[in-house]
C-alpha cells in the first residue's frame, strides 16, 4: 500500500500538519490559533472515519498494514511497521475523537501561550496515534517515550499551583518503566533477530522463565501508566495539577496505553508467563478496584476523586484482560473505551465549573441543580455511566469483565471477580455521595462567593454543550447497543486467546 | 619516508604546518583579529575534505606504528568538525570576554593534531607522543582567561593531573614493553599469542594505562578534575575539551584494549565493570546537586563517559568487540553534536565576570526566546536519551551491545541512571518553561548558526540514522 496515502499514516501524522501551520500564526491571535487546533483535530477525526471504514470486522489481522525497512545495519532489524486490528481501532477511535472535544474544552480555559500549549497537544496527539498503530517496538517504543514531553509541559505550563512538582514526578515514574521496557525490548532484538511484533509472536519459543522477566520489564512501564496498584501515586498529583484538556487526555486516552500494552504486548508475546502470572495480576487489580474506591470516597477534591475513581476503574480493565478468555478481553477493551468516555467527561464538567468557582473542594458546594438545571443533568448522567448503571455504557464493560473474571480459568478463582464486584457498589457510593454533596440540598457556600464577583454560577452554555454532547451519545450508545462495538473487537481477541491457549498447552 | 607514510599522517602534517604558518600570519595581522580564525578554519576544512576522502581505506604506516582504517576516518572527521564548532562557538566568545588573542585558534589546530595522531596510533610510543600533543595545548587554554583566578585554577589543576596521568601511561607503555619486548601494538599481540609474554606484567601494564586515560576521559575515581577545570576554563574551550579530549581518550583505550589486548579480559573485565557503573552513578547523582550549569554539565560529561565506557567493557569478546566499537563511536558522535549545542546555549547565557551561568538565571528563556529555549530543550532531551533524539539512538546502540555481551546488571545500571539523569536534565526545561525571569542573551550569527545546526541534527538525524550507523558500523579497528 502507498505509504502517504495509507489512513494509518495519514491519521497519525496529519497533526503535524496542524503544528506546521501554528508555527506561521502570530501568537496573539488566539482565536485563529484554536480553529486552526481544532479544524487539524476534526480532520484527523474524519481521517480515522475512513479509516473505520476500510477497516473488516471480520478479519482478525492486522489490516492497512504498511512496513518499511527502516534501520537494517548492523544486525539492526528495525522497520517502519504499521497496522491496525481489533484491539487498536477502538483506542484510535477514542483518540481522534477525545482531541477535537479537548481542544473545544480549552476555548476559554487557556488564554496564556495558546500557541504552545496547541503546539503541545498536536504533538501528543500524533504520539498517542503512532502508540496504538505501531506494529514495530522500536517504533513503538519511540512513540511511547515521545508522548511523555508534551504531556510533562501540559501539566507544568499551564497546570496548577503545585504544576513543577506533579509534572517532574510524572516524567520521572513514566520514565522508570519505560527504561526496563527498553532493555526488554532490546534483548528480544538480540535473541529473536527482529523488532516486529508479529513476527515476534510467530516466532515464539522464548523459554517459560526468561518470558517471566520479560513480561515484568513490560509490565513496568505499563503497569505505572495504567496505574495499577501500588505504582498509582503519580496520578493524583497529575490529575490534579493539569488543565482540564490535560486531565481529559490523560485519563481519556495516555492510561490505555498501559493498558492496550498489556494486551497488545504482554499477553501475545510472553503467553505462558501471562498464564502463570494471570492470578497475581488479577490480584493485584482487585485491589486497585477497592483501594481505588475506598481512597476515593475519601477525597474532598473532586478532581482528586476522579483520579483515584480511575485507579479503580482501570482496576476492571486489567482484571478483564487477565482473565485470558473472550469475554474478559473484549470487556476489557470496551471498559478501556468506556474509562476514556465517562472520565474524560467528569473532568470536562469539572474544569467547566471550575472555570467559575476556582475552587474543587465539594465540600463549598452544594445545591446546583436548581441554579444549573443542565450542567446537573448532563452531570447525572456521566455520574451514573461512571458508576455502571445498566443501561448505561458502564455497566456493559463491567459485566462482561464479571462474567469473563467469574468463568477464568487463568485466574483460577471467581473469588476475584467476587471481591471486584463489591467495588461496583462502592463506585455507587462515592460518586452518588459526591453528586449529592454538589447539586442537591442547601446551598453551598460558593454560590455566594461567585454572587460577589458578579452574576453568580451560571449554566452551560452553548460551547460547553457541544463539547459534551457527542460524549453522551456514545455513552447511551453503547450501553444500549454494544454489539457493533464488540463485533469490531471479536475476531481479534478470538484469536489472540487462541494463540495463548496454545501457547500455554505447549508449555505444560 | 614512503608515500604511504606520508598520506598516513597527512592530516596531521597539515594542521601542524599549517598552525605553525599561522603563528607567524597572527604576528603580523594583530589588527585583524578575525584572520586567524578563519584561516585555521580553512585549515580544518582541508583536514576535514582530506578525512573523508581517506575514510574507508585502511593502510599501515612507519612500519607499523600507524594505522589509517575506519575507527580512525571516523575520528578524524568527527575531530575536524568539532574543531569548527569550537572555533565556531570561542569566536565572538572570545571578543566578548577580551580573549581575542590569535595563538588561541593555532592551539586549538595542535590539540586536533594531537587527537588525529591518537586515532591513528598502533604503537605505545605513539600513543604517548598523540597524548602529550594533544594535552600540552590544551592546559594552556584552560588557562587562557588569565588573570581570571577561576581560569589560572583549572589550567594549574588540569595540567598536574594531567601530567601525573601522562606518568602512569609512560609507566604503564614501560611495563608492557618488559613484559613483551615491544611497544607495536602488532607484535604485543604477537608476543602474547606465542607465549613468550610475561602476562602479570603485562596485566599491571595495562591497568596503569588504564588509570591514565581514565584520567583523559574523566571516569570515576579519576574524575575530580573535571568540574573545576570545566567551569574555570573558558567556555568555547570547555566545549572542545569535552568531545575532542573525551574522544581522543577513548581512542586510545578501544585501539588498545580491543585490537591488542583482548587476551587480559578475564583480568580487566572485573575492574572495567566497575568503573563503568561507578562513573554513570556517581556522575550522575552528583549533577543533581549543581547549581551553576557548567558544573553541571561537567558532571554530565562524567556521566556520558560511563556509558561509552560500558561499551569498553566488552573489549574481549571477539563477536562483540566490533559492535561494541561502533557502539561506542555512535555514542561519541551523537554526544558530540548535543555536546556543542548545549554548550552554545550556556555561552549565549554567559556574561562577563562569570555572570549568567547559574540555572535561574535560565528562568523565563522559553517565553523570552523560545527558539533557543526549544534547542536547549532538544540537547536535554538528547543527553536524557528520549526519542526522537541523538541521545536515545545512541542509548540504544549501546545498551543493545552491554546486553549482548551479557552484561545484564550493568545495563541496568545504565538504564536507572539515564533516569537520575533525567532529574537534573528536567530541572533546565523547569527553569526554562515554567518559571518567570528575564534572561538576556547574545546571539551572534555564528553561535546561532551552531546552535541551529545542533539542534536541527540532534532531530533529524536520529530519524534518518542509517548512514551514520553504516558510517559507525564500518568503522572497525584493524586487528592485528
Amino acid at each position: 500500500m502507498n505509504p502517504v496515502l495509507n489512513p494509518l499514516t495519514l491519521v497519525t501524522f496529519f497533526p503535524l500538519l496542524g503544528v506546521l501551520a501554528l508555527f506561521f500564526i502570530q501568537s496573539d491571535r488566539k482565536n485563529t490559533l484554536r480553529w486552526t487546533a481544532l479544524i487539524t483535530s476534526l480532520i484527523t477525526f474524519g481521517i480515522s472515519m475512513w479509516l473505520l471504514a476500510e477497516f473488516n470486522a471480520k478479519d482478525p489481522e492486522l489490516q492497512m498494514v504498511i512496513n518499511l525497512p527502516w534501520i537494517q545495519v548492523a544486525g539492526w532489524n528495525i522497520s517502519f511497521y504499521m497496522g491496525v486490528d481489533g484491539l487498536s481501532i477502538l483506542l484510535v477511535l477514542l483518540t481522534t475523537f477525545l482531541t477535537p472535544i479537548s481542544i473545544l474544552s480549552t476555548w476559554t480555559a487557556i488564554e496564556e501561550r495558546v500557541k504552545d500549549f496547541m503546539l503541545f497537544f498536536l504533538l501528543l496527539e500524533v504520539g498517542m496515534l503512532g502508540v496504538f498503530l505501531a506494529q514495530d517496538l522500536f517504533l513503538f517504543y519511540v512513540f511511547w517515550e515521545f508522548t511523555l514531553v508534551p504531556m510533562y509541559f501540559l501539566i507544568g505550563i499551564w497546570g496548577g499551583p503545585n504544576r513543577m512538582y506533579a509534572a517532574v514526578k510524572f516524567f520521572l515514574y513514566t520514565m522508570a518503566g519505560s527504561l526496563l521496557m527498553l532493555l526488554a525490548i532490546l534483548w528480544l532484538g538480540i535473541y529473536q533477530d527482529t523488532f516486529a511484533v508479529p513476527e515476534l509472536i510467530a516466532k515464539g519459543g522464548i523459554p517459560a522463565n526468561i518470558q517471566i522477566w520479560l513480561f515484568l520489564a513490560f509490565a513496568a512501564a505499563f503497569a505505572i501508566k495504567v496505574p495499577m496498584w501500588p505504582l498509582h501515586s503519580w496520578l493524583p498529583d497529575a490529575h490534579v495539577e493539569a488543565p482540564t484538556a490535560g486531565s481529559v487526555i490523560l485519563a481519556g486516552v495516555l492510561l490505555k496505553m498501559g493498558t492496550y500494552g498489556f494486551v497488545r504486548f504482554n499477553i501475545p508475546l510472553f503467553p505462558a508467563a501471562a498464564v502463570k502470572l494471570a492470578p497475581w495480576m488479577a490480584l493485584l487489580a482487585v485491589i486497585g478496584i477497592i483501594y481505588g474506591a475506598a481512597v476515593s470516597y475519601a477525597q474532598k477534591d473532586i478532581k482528586k476523586l476522579v483520579a483515584y475513581s480511575s485507579v479503580s476503574h482501570l482496576g476492571f480493565v486489567m482484571l478483564g484482560l487477565f482473565a485470558l478468555n473472550p469475554q474478559g478481553i473484549q470487556g476489557g477493551i470496551l471498559q478501556m473505551i468506556n474509562h476514556g468516555l465517562s472520565t474524560g467527561a467528569l473532568f470536562l464538567l469539572v474544569g467547566m465549573i471550575y472555570e467559575q468557582t476556582h475552587t474543587r473542594d465539594f465540600d463549598v458546594y452544594g445545591g446546583l441543580w436548581k441554579l444549573t438545571p443542565v450542567f446537573g443533568t448532563l452531570s447525572l448522567i456521566v455520574v451514573l455511566s461512571s458508576m455502571g448503571l445498566p443501561g448505561l455504557n458502564g455497566f456493559v464493560g463491567e459485566f462482561t469483565i464479571l462474567l469473563g473474571a467469574f468463568g477464568s480459568d487463568a485466574i483460577g478463582s471467581p473469588w476475584y471477580a467476587g471481591l471486584a464486584a463489591i467495588g461496583v457498589i462502592l463506585a455507587a457510593v462515592y460518586m452518588l455521595y459526591m453528586f449529592q454533596k454538589m447539586f442537591l440540598g442547601p446551598e453551598g457556600s460558593v454560590v455566594e462567593e461567585v454572587k460577589k464577583h458578579g452574576h453568580g454560577i451560571k449554566d452551560l452554555n452553548l460551547r460547553e454543550i457541544v463539547t459534551l454532547v457527542p460524549i453522551l451519545i456514545l455513552i447511551f450508545w453503547i450501553g444500549l447497543y454494544p454489539k457493533p462495538f464488540f463485533a469490531l473487537m471479536a475476531p481479534t481477541v478470538d484469536k489472540l486467546v487462541a494463540a495463548v491457549q496454545a501457547a500455554a498447552v505447549a508449555m505444560h | 619516508m614512503t608515500s604511504t607514510d606520508f598520506l598516513s599522517i597527512l592530516p596531521i602534517i597539515i594542521l601542524v604546518a599549517w598552525g605553525c604558518v599561522l603563528l607567524l600570519v597572527d604576528v603580523f595581522s594583530k589588527k585583524n583579529t578575525w584572520l586567524t580564525p578563519l584561516l585555521a578554519a580553512a585549515g580544518l576544512m582541508v583536514t576535514l575534505v582530506f578525512s573523508i576522502v581517506q575514510s574507508g581505506t585502511t593502510y599501515t604506516g612507519f612500519n607499523g606504528m600507524v594505522v589509517v582504517d575506519g575507527f580512525s576516518g571516523f575520528l578524524n572527521v568527527l575531530f575536524a568538525v568539532s574543531g569548527l564548532a569550537g572555533i565556531a562557538l570561542s569566536f565572538d566568545y572570545n571578543k566578548r570576554m577580551g580573549l581575542d588573542r590569535g595563538e588561541y585558534y593555532i592551539l586549538l589546530l595542535f590539540s586536533i593534531s594531537g587527537m588525529m595522531l591518537m586515532s591513528v596510533a598502533a604503537d605505545l610510543i605513539v600513543v604517548f607522543l598523540a597524548l602529550e600533543l594533544l594535552s600540552i595545548p590544551l592546559y594552556v587554554l584552560a588557562g587562557f582567561a588569565r588573570p581570571k583566578l577561576d581560569s589560572e585554577e583549572a589550567a594549574m589543576k588540569y595540567f598536574l593531573l594531567g601530567a601525573f596521568a601522562g606518568g602512569f601511561v609512560v609507566y604503564g607503555v614501560a611495563l608492557a614493553f618488559g613484559a613483551t619486548g615491544s611497544t607495536a601494538l602488532g607484535e604485543i599481540v604477537a608476543a602474547v599469542n606465542t607465549g613468550t609474554a610475561d602476562l602479570t606484567l603485562l596485566t599491571i601494564g595495562a591497568g596503569l594505562i588504564i588509570v591514565g586515560f581514565g584520567f583523559k576521559v574523566a571516569v570515576v575515581p579519576f574524575q575530580m578534575w573535571t568540574p573545576d577545570v570545566y567551569q574555570g576554563a573558558p567556555t568555547g574551550v570547555t566545549a572542545f575539551m569535552a568531545v575532542g579530549a573525551k574522544a581522543a581518550g577513548f581512542a586510545a583505550l578501544l585501539r588498545v584494549f580491543v585490537a591488542a589486548l583482548p587476551t587480559l579480559y578475564e583480568q580487566i573485565v572485573p575492574i572495567m565493570w566497575v568503573m563503568a557503573a561507578l562513573t554513570m552513578i556517581v556522575g550522575n547523582i552528583v549533577a543533581i546537586a549543581q547549581s551553576n550549569i557548567k558544573r553541571m554539565l561537567a558532571y554530565s560529561s562524567i556521566a556520558h563517559a560511563g556509558y561509552i565506557f560500558m561499551a569498553l567493557v566488552a573489549f574481549g569478546q571477539a563477536d562483540v568487540a566490533p559492535d561494541a566499537v561502533s557502539a561506542a563511536l555512535f555514542y561519541l558522535l551523537a554526544y558530540a553534536v548535543t555536546n556543542f549545542g548545549a554548550w552554545a546555549v550556556v555561552i549565549a547565557l554567559e556574561k562577563s565576570e562569570g555572570k549568567g551561568l547559574q540555572l535561574d538565571d535560565y528562568a523565563g528563556l522559553g517565553r523570552k526566546y523560545p527558539a533557543l529555549a526549544a534547542a536547549m530543550l532538544v540537547f536535554m532531551l538528547s543527553f536524557t536519551g528520549v526519542p526522537p533524539t541523538l541521545g536515545f539512538m545512541g542509548k540504544f546502540f549501546l545498551f543493545r551491545t552491554v546486553l549482548q555481551a551479557g552484561f545484564v546488571w550493568l545495563a541496568i545500571i545504565g538504564v536507572l541512571t539515564s533516569l537520575i539523569s533525567a532529574y537534573y536534565y528536567l530541572r533546565v526545561l523547569v527553569i526554562m518553561y515554567m518559571r518567570d525571569g528575564d534572561p538576556e542573551v547574545n546571539t551572534p550569527f555564528l553561535l546561532n548558526l551552531t546552535t541551529g545546526l545542533t539542534a536541527v541534527g540532534t532531530v533529524v538525524l536520529s530519524i534518518v540514522s542509517v548512514p551514520l550507523f553504516k558510517w559507525a558500523s564500518q568503522a572497525v579497528l584493524k586487528i592485528f
